[in-house]
């Protein structure tokens, strides 16, 4: 039983890693048909971000310093999210082969730059002594980390969800991924919304970052692109453009993985996955929430 | 003065030329039914006036060209349109469908809106997607209405309506319209007929007819011979 509370807690904090990953993903394809490939890239910044902040201000006492990474990884996903739509994505529209090799090109590249610039081997995170203690719960010593990611990321799914249900951009957002083209025709320049979820898919993925390198101890330039495949099979089970779906998809995908790495067969998990995501294919190809939101 | 100027239009979609030099002018005031059979271009010249189609040519509304502007501009310009097949957000509520058409800074005529349409009014949490044909309709013919729009393009308003459903559209329809300028695209010539005063007709991508609406509804011949529909 306490095995069992272990497992499902790390199978938590995992899925909050997919999900802040994923979500992001799953709202720039829905909105803009765009796949984005580099999206792991945004991931890596964000722990180097937090990786940063814990390594070079002393001054803080390690728990609000991890806050002030957080929000440091947030912040340079944004900024990330808003050059590359700005940047390079923004002539690419409707050019899906073209958007694939730079957004490929551009998280093989920004890999190569993270490994040229921190070095290939991982950055160990100080963390504050709360993390690495752990909680009693059903007679199972869970690592407060796990905790803390899992309800940093539901934390997030809630203010994306209030984001996208009771303000404008959110109402625009909406609309947007089920027929951009009326939303123009409605008077409401779309490409602004563009940006903004660019900028939102890459705070996310910071954010995400940043626990990530609490997850696996420590940062290394492969931090993302590592994830990133897991974040796609999320994206597609949870039904792409839907925000809820991406969470159930996350919280089903990790689970998977980590109780069959644990009871049937280490390395299994990630097979598991695979066979997990091509089942709801034949079962339901639009994904578990299909093409509506929220 | 024209409340719309077209010339020498023409728009390919991929392959396929469509608009082959159209040229018409839709007048101030009251309801230009623009007719043709299946496939002669009728809603490629719509998706082209609303800027979600490339296209060559002039297309003048209100003296300002519009070709070549951005389609959210074209919108603000107090330009309402109503797809074919309506494209109402299946996911919002009626209400959200309504909220996404409010343009800032004009007036927001919740009040015609729900008076030409009650049913709304009832429905506003409900989702958009769950509504009937006749109800989508409405919110689509709604969102172009809540802004004072200088110009309506309605396209097929009528399309797989059930009869009694049509009725109400085309009363809901002659209210909406009596004071604006519309450019109504309608395979129901009896619907045409009702609403419109003056028609421009489309076969093969070019304008073969372009006058008042009367003598195609009453002279069978002429609809016979531009539209291929008998008259009863």
């Amino acid at each position: 039983m306490s095995s069992f509370v272990l497992y499902t807690a790390t199978g938590l904090g995992l899925a909050g890693l997919y999900f802040l990953l994923a979500s992001g993903l799953s709202l720039i394809f829905g909105l803009m048909n765009v796949l984005n490939l580099a999206h792991g890239a945004f991931f890596a910044v964000g722990g180097y971000a937090a990786w940063w902040v814990m390594d070079s201000i002393d001054a803080v006492p390690s728990g609000p310093r991890f806050l002030i990474a957080v929000v440091a990884a947030a912040a340079v996903g944004i900024v990330s999210g808003v050059l590359v739509e700005r940047g390079l994505i923004r002539r690419l529209y409707g050019h899906h082969v073209d958007q694939i090799l730079l957004t490929i090109g551009l998280g093989i590249a920004a890999v190569a730059l993270m490994g040229a610039w921190f070095s290939y081997d991982p950055r160990l995170l100080t963390q504050p002594d709360w993390f690495i203690r752990t909680t009693n719960i059903a007679g199972a010593n869970v690592p407060n980390s796990r905790l803390l990611i899992f309800g940093v990321a539901v934390l997030f799914l809630v203010g994306l969800l209030l984001f996208l249900a009771r303000t404008r951009h959110g109402l625009i957002i909406r609309a947007g991924v089920e027929n951009p083209s009326m939303v123009r025709a409605l008077g409401i320049d779309v490409s602004r919304s563009f940006t903004l979820v660019f900028a939102v898919g890459g705070m996310l993925a910071g954010v995400g970052g940043a626990l990530g390198a609490v997850y696996f101890n420590g940062v290394s330039p492969s931090l993302g692109t590592s994830q990133l495949i897991f974040a796609f099979i999320v994206v597609v089970i949870g039904g792409l453009g839907s925000v809820t779906g991406t969470a159930v998809a996350a919280v089903l995908v990790s689970l998977t993985q980590i109780y069959v790495n644990n009871y049937l067969a280490t390395g299994m998990g990630s097979v598991s996955v695979v066979v997990l995501l091509a089942l709801v294919l034949l079962v339901r190809p639009q994904g578990l929430m299909g093409k509506a939101l929220a | 003065m024209s409340a719309v100027d077209i010339t020498g239009l023409n728009v390919w979609r991929g392959e396929a030329h469509v608009l082959h030099g159209v040229e018409f002018n839709v007048p101030e005031n009251g309801v230009t039914a623009l007719l043709g059979r299946n496939g002669v271009g009728k809603t490629t010249t719509l998706l082209a006036m609303m800027g979600l189609l490339p296209a060559t040519g002039s297309i003048e509304v209100g003296g300002e060209e519009l070709l070549g502007t951005p389609t959210h501009l074209v919108a603000r310009r107090g330009i309402g349109y109503v797809p074919e097949d309506r494209e109402v957000f299946a996911g919002l509520t009626v209400a959200e469908n309504l909220r996404l058409a409010e343009r800032p800074d004009e007036e927001h005529r919740y009040d015609l809106v729900y008076q030409l349409f009650p049913d709304l009014q009832a429905r506003t949490e409900q989702a958009a997607g769950t509504l009937s044909g006749g109800q989508q309709q409405m919110v689509a013919l709604a969102r172009a209405l809540l802004n004072p729009n200088r110009l309506l393009l309605i396209d097929e308003p009528t399309k797989g309506l059930a009869p009694i459903v049509i009725e109400h559209v085309v009363e809901a329809l002659v209210h909406a319209t009596s004071n604006a300028t519309v450019l109504l695209v309608e395979q129901n010539l009896w619907v045409a007929a009702h609403l419109a005063r003056s028609a421009i007709v489309l076969d093969h991508g070019e304008v073969v007819y372009a006058g008042d609406m009367e003598p195609l509804a009453t002279d069978p011949a002429l609809a016979g011979k531009y539209l291929g529909v008998e008259v009863r």
